[in-house]
């Protein structure tokens, strides 16, 4: 596996695969019902010392 | 407590030290291993001398108590030592900062710049910064998990040895050991003792997330666990290289030529973008709804503001190489995703900021809250500043003038050191069990000290950075040259000078810091008009 074909890997599925990730994470944030397990979530400093 | 194993440990390294020392390649090396095994040797004598000799069944019983419980002596250490390496880092940062106005402070071989420099900058990043990252994230993890640090002794291990590694990255310095990687100046025994430490404050780290008794990971442990382990990759991968001998100070790096440039940079600015950003928002994302008392702004959005930074941050390092050998696609790619930056630390100082909505009049009375609004402004100031001097066309007047480095000190300083700060303030009083600190009104005094000093600094900065760059291209109609490069030094002594004073008030508001902190661990509380005034009291109506 030379320089090239791991640059062309790189920027080709590569680049998928990182951005499909990504936008499946901003998806999954903004899922239906996620507003209330997130309120739930930033609660947890304010829980206790 | 018994440190039958540690003595022992101890003792086997220090005679390793010593061996060094005997069959050294080199002086330095030999002069490095003799301060290790005093080290040594001096840390084994106090372990012996605070052996505990009471039976073993009764000293078991408080044990099993605490087990249950926190494991805070360690962050109280941690805080401790964040505040000694912190001021000591600054102290020298001054010292520099006065030896480039007055080159006769050079003092050969020991204290001149060339090795004051890297004194300087690990000083405050790794000793100071990592202190206060390894303490804050102990803090943290143990209680947004709800469960008592993984792995007993280990978070010990990993505080002393951290502290065995500052060490022996600075007197190296001094001595003039070096491998001549930003950032990553110290040599290959260091590297291979630090890649050990930072193993096992993974493992005490993850260890505590895994047997956590909350559900969720709080994202501060997200951010925070990203730290820890792209900083355990950038380590590995920058510092590879062959020692000339296993018994001397001298290495040469697996990589070369342009290779070898990225390489460090790469290292480079995911130490700015890991170390310096990405654990400090761990710390953002616990202190600030803390001290404020109030859930983050939106939860959603501080996990996008995750997982853009970390997928961004990682391509930005090429920026610090504009104009040379690297592949222009690759210069250009970096410059690209810097510019992207700009979104996920945008949203990321929203977030921190907008936290305080419906509590801003905190601002008035709170200098806690005063002190970490200012650093997320001067997160979101620098990360501003960065982008654009990422832009080929600005970095061509920018780089290697003086801009670069007030940019960085905006972003140490107003936003590393500020926040750090603001944690120890929230801390310190919680961990000694203090009603509050000794004084508010020294926090104010160490608010303004700060500010202005970066105020100063930047400004200061900006001006002879400008300067800088306008003279190096300033040709003339014949196509000459119009300064020389001695002209343009000479230019920069008034700058020198006022930063110099820009740096010694921070200094001095974080002596004003190591005083209150000093004051409230032995329990004092300073008689003061509270801040925003009495209370009037309530008159009944006539």
């Amino acid at each position: 596996m030379d320089y090239h074909t791991m640059r062309e890997f790189a920027d080709s599925w590569g680049l998928l695969f990182l951005t499909l990730f990504f936008v499946g994470v901003v998806l999954f944030a903004f899922r239906p019902g996620s507003k209330k397990s997130a309120e739930e979530a930033a609660q947890i400093p304010l829980k206790d010392d | 407590m018994r440190y039958g194993a540690e003595i022992v440990g101890i003792g086997v390294f220090a005679f390793l030290a010593l061996l060094g020392a005997a069959f050294a390649a080199d002086v330095a090396f030999q002069q490095h291993m003799w301060v290790l095994f005093a080290v040594l040797v001096i840390s084994a004598a106090i372990l012996m001398r605070n052996i505990s000799f009471a039976p073993k069944a009764a000293a078991s019983i408080p044990f099993r108590e605490g087990d249950t419980a926190y494991m805070d002596d360690v962050v109280r250490y941690g805080t401790i030592a964040t505040m000694f390496w912190g001021v000591v880092g600054l102290l020298v940062g001054v010292v520099v900062a006065l030896q480039l106005a007055y080159p006769d402070l050079n003092i050969e071989p020991w204290f001149n710049f060339g090795r004051m420099r890297p004194l300087h900058t690990s000083a405050v990043i790794f000793a100071f910064g990592g202190n206060a990252l390894i303490a804050t994230s102990f803090y943290v993890v143990q209680r947004t998990s709800r469960a008592r640090l993984f792995g007993g002794n280990l978070a010990w291990f990993v505080f002393w040895g951290y502290q065995l590694f500052i060490v022996m990255a600075a007197t190296g310095y001094l001595l003039g050991i070096t491998q001549s990687r930003e950032y990553a100046e110290p040599e290959w025994y260091v590297d291979l003792w630090l890649t050990l430490v930072w193993v096992a404050y993974l493992l005490v780290f993850l260890g505590t997330i895994i047997k956590r008794k909350e559900p969720h990971i709080y994202v501060a442990n997200w951010f925070y666990l990203s730290f820890i382990v792209t900083i355990a990759m950038l380590h590995v991968v920058n510092n590879l290289a062959m020692p000339v001998s296993f018994v001397g100070s001298q290495s040469y790096s697996a990589f070369a030529g342009v290779q070898d440039a990225l390489t460090q940079w790469w290292y480079g600015h995911n130490a700015v973008g890991f170390f310096l950003t990405a654990g400090f928002l761990g710390m953002m994302y616990y202190f600030v709804p803390k001290q404020a008392g109030r859930p983050v702004y939106s939860y959603r959005l501080s996990i996008i503001h995750f997982w853009a930074l970390i997928f961004l941050y990682i391509w930005a390092g090429p920026h610090h190489l504009h104009y040379t050998a690297l592949p222009d696609w690759a210069q250009t790619l970096g410059m690209v995703f810097s510019i992207m930056l700009w979104m996920p630390s945008w949203g990321g100082m929203i977030n921190g900021l907008m936290t305080l909505s419906g509590a801003w009049d905190k601002l008035r009375t709170d200098p806690i809250i005063r002190m970490m609004v200012l650093a997320i402004a001067f997160y979101g100031m620098s990360t501003f500043e960065g982008p654009m001097m990422s832009i080929k066309a600005v970095n061509s007047l920018s780089h290697y003038t003086e801009w670069t480095i007030g940019h960085v000190h905006s972003g140490a300083l107003g936003w590393v050191g500020m926040i750090s700060f603001g944690a120890i303030y929230y801390m310190v009083p919680k961990l000694w069990q203090r009603e509050r600190l000794y004084s508010l009104r020294l926090v104010t005094w160490h608010f303004w000290l700060a500010t202005l000093g970066i105020v100063v600094y930047a400004a200061v900065m900006w001006v002879a950075g400008i300067q800088q760059g306008l003279m190096w291209r300033e040709y003339d109609d014949q196509g000459f040259l119009v300064y020389s490069f001695a002209e343009s030094v000479a230019a920069m002594k008034p700058y020198y000078i006022v930063r110099a004073i820009g740096g010694l008030m921070y200094l001095a508001g974080a002596i004003v810091m190591a005083w209150n902190v000093y004051m409230t661990i032995r329990g004092y509380q300073r008689e003061e008009e509270p801040i925003g005034g009495y209370v009037p009291a309530a008159q009944p109506a006539e």
